[in-house]
């Protein structure tokens, strides 16, 4: 069988996001890295394939994204995947949730997969909700933020935490799941798998090639538009105490709690 | 004929979940200023008492589907569009909460709509319907609007306030037919309740644990500090209890309860916004951490910068001196 990795290239933790105000979209000209919540779901196909109990023919890192991702790519690639998907054009500049789960769900049905696994959200959308909007153009079964995963006969069992406590969840493959992050310790790569990442194979794809419609992706598929960027209400900042003396933090800890007759 | 569909997240015992109802308050009070309905759909075992119940909180309507499960998402996504399809309702809205959204993006992709999440405020802009959704780690807000029907909103946990009033809505019985693949995922187990039974919600003094204790075993010093205050409690992120480090019954945010102590004192906790949403309604809050970039230093009204294992143990022992 074959599980598609969805993977997200994103602004690396140490740049300062920014919208950009003359096209209301995310600037990406930084440092961009692998969203760190997508190497959960990497891992997740790994320990699929090493358990042994389905037969895991291959593991396919798909992305959309500029040509930065590339490099997302090859981090995925590192971590384990056996090759990559790389859709890339300039009609998918600006896509919304929307445009941007349909485009995924075409690149992803030209590769046919038996199990599509991703994290859990982005670093920089936010949305939780690619998952399910890829698995209903799919047509697959799905379930997001799963924290474990097991195989049992020819479903996933999953688990997850939802409203009123644990869901365990029985899925017939092929489906789609998005894993939070608890559900494991990704590995580090080896050196030797950083280096031939390199010589695994990518497919470039333009959206034509996956039979993308230019006009329901992009700013022209997109169903939402962003009208005004305000900044939020300014709490006043509270009172910061750098600890150096232990004794003396404290002491100032409790005399603010008793101001408030908190004790 | 315009209006706004809201779905209303029940309980196997058939309680309705708050945010589901502070959603209907919402709608009812968006749908007026919009000069149209709000309705409701509950999908599964729902008594007629109970779905008429639902008007309490202002809507006029409430579609039953029967035979759709309840708990997950892609049985409800068939239930809703054909629903919103048949009757033309121009919103779809969804309270804070996991199944919200699996089944506000299933009606994504199903009906070609646009979606905003984690929306914090909805206003009413020239007849039509506009989000508020923090973005950046909530350091923006950006407003969005739709450019077709029906927008799908996602509210964030506790965005709307429940308003209950008096008045029954009409039940209408809908008969959905469940596309092939909503019957591929099968509910094992609802509900789990797994650890001790711990009561945070009573507390008044609450202390919250976070991945930066470092183990299991840092809780031991939370319960020591929240045995030396009157009333205090241990709570946990989602993190920790996700690692086995606390029960489930502790944990706050997102998934996990809602509180508002008079303080709230956060040790290794980060501050991310499913934490936050939980908690941020307490009357005060300090932190202990090691990061100076935590996003908890943000919202706190005292914060420490520093080893919460040096402090935790020392500030123990000076409040249970204090009270002698």
């Amino acid at each position: 069988m074959k599980i598609c990795v969805l993977v997200k290239d994103v602004p690396d933790a140490a740049v300062q996001k920014r919208i950009d105000p003359g096209t209301m979209r995310l600037d990406r000209s930084g440092e961009n890295t692998l969203n760190p919540f997508d190497t959960h779901a990497i891992e997740a196909a790994m320990q699929l394939k090493e358990g042994g109990e389905l037969q895991v023919d291959e593991i396919v890192a798909v992305t959309m994204g500029t040509d930065t991702a590339a490099r997302a790519l090859q981090k995925a690639v590192a971590l384990g995947a056996d090759r990559s998907v790389h859709l890339s054009d300039a009609s998918l500049a600006g896509s919304d949730v929307c445009a941007t789960g349909l485009a995924l769900a075409k690149v992803l049905e030209s590769e046919s997969p038996d199990l599509v696994l991703l994290g859990q959200q982005s670093d920089d959308g936010e949305c939780y909700t690619i998952g399910a909007v890829v698995a209903d153009h799919l047509k697959m079964p799905s379930l997001t933020q799963v924290i474990d995963m097991k195989v049992d006969g020819d479903k996933i069992r999953c688990e997850r935490q939802a409203e009123y406590g644990y869901d365990t969840v029985a899925l017939a493959l092929p489906a789609v799941i998005s894993v939070g992050d608890a559900i494991n310790e990704p590995r580090y790569p080896s050196l030797k798998a950083i280096m031939g990442a390199k010589k695994k194979p990518l497919d470039s794809k333009s959206a034509g090639d996956v039979g993308i419609d230019a006009g329901q992706v992009g700013e022209a598929g997109s169903q939402t538009t962003v009208l005004a960027l305000n900044d939020p209400p300014q709490k006043e900042a509270g009172e910061i105490i750098e600890d150096e003396d232990t004794a003396e933090t404290v002491e100032k800890i409790v005399a603010w709690l008793e101001e408030r007759k908190l004790i | 004929m315009a209006g706004i569909l809201v779905y209303a997240l029940h309980d196997d015992e058939g309680n309705f979940n708050k945010n589901s109802l502070g959603a209907l308050s919402e709608a009812a009070k968006l749908a007026g200023e919009l000069g149209t309905e709000a309705a409701a759909i509950v999908v599964g075992d729902v008594s007629d008492d109970g779905a008429a119940g639902l008007g309490k909180y202002g809507v006029t309507k409430v579609y039953r589907a029967k035979n759709v499960p309840e708990g997950l998402a892609q049985p409800i996504v068939d239930a809703m569009a054909k629903v919103i399809q048949d009757n033309g309702y121009t919103y779809a809205l969804f309270g804070g909460g996991l199944l919200g959204f699996e089944i506000g993006a299933g009606l994504t992709a199903r009906l070609g709509a646009g979606v905003t999440m984690e929306v914090t405020k909805v206003k009413v802009d020239g007849g039509k319907l506009v989000s508020e959704r923090p973005i950046l780690q909530d350091s923006k807000i950006a407003d969005v609007g739709y450019v077709s029907e029906p927008g799908i909103i996602i509210g964030r946990l506790n965005a709307f306030d429940v308003v209950e009033g008096s008045g029954t809505a009409e039940v209408v019985d809908v008969d959905v037919e469940l596309s092939e693949w909503s019957t591929k995922a099968e509910m094992i187990t609802r509900g789990e309740q797994r650890g001790a039974d711990v009561d945070i919600e009573a507390a008044d003094i609450l202390i919250g644990g976070g991945r930066g204790l470092g183990s299991a075993d840092g809780f031991k010093d939370c319960e020591e500090l929240a045995g030396a205050f009157d009333n205090g409690a241990v709570a946990a992120t989602r993190a920790v209890v996700d690692a086995g480090w606390y029960p489930y019954a502790a944990q706050i945010g997102q998934t996990g309860k809602t509180v508002a102590p008079k303080l709230y004192l956060a040790v290794g906790v980060s501050g991310a916004i499913q934490h936050k949403v939980g908690m941020q309604n307490s009357e005060n809050i300090v932190a202990i951490n090691k990061d100076a970039n935590a996003p908890i230093f943000e919202f706190s009204d005292l914060g420490i910068v520093g080893d919460l294992n040096k402090i935790m143990p020392k500030l123990t022992e000076a409040i249970k001196a204090k009270k002698g």
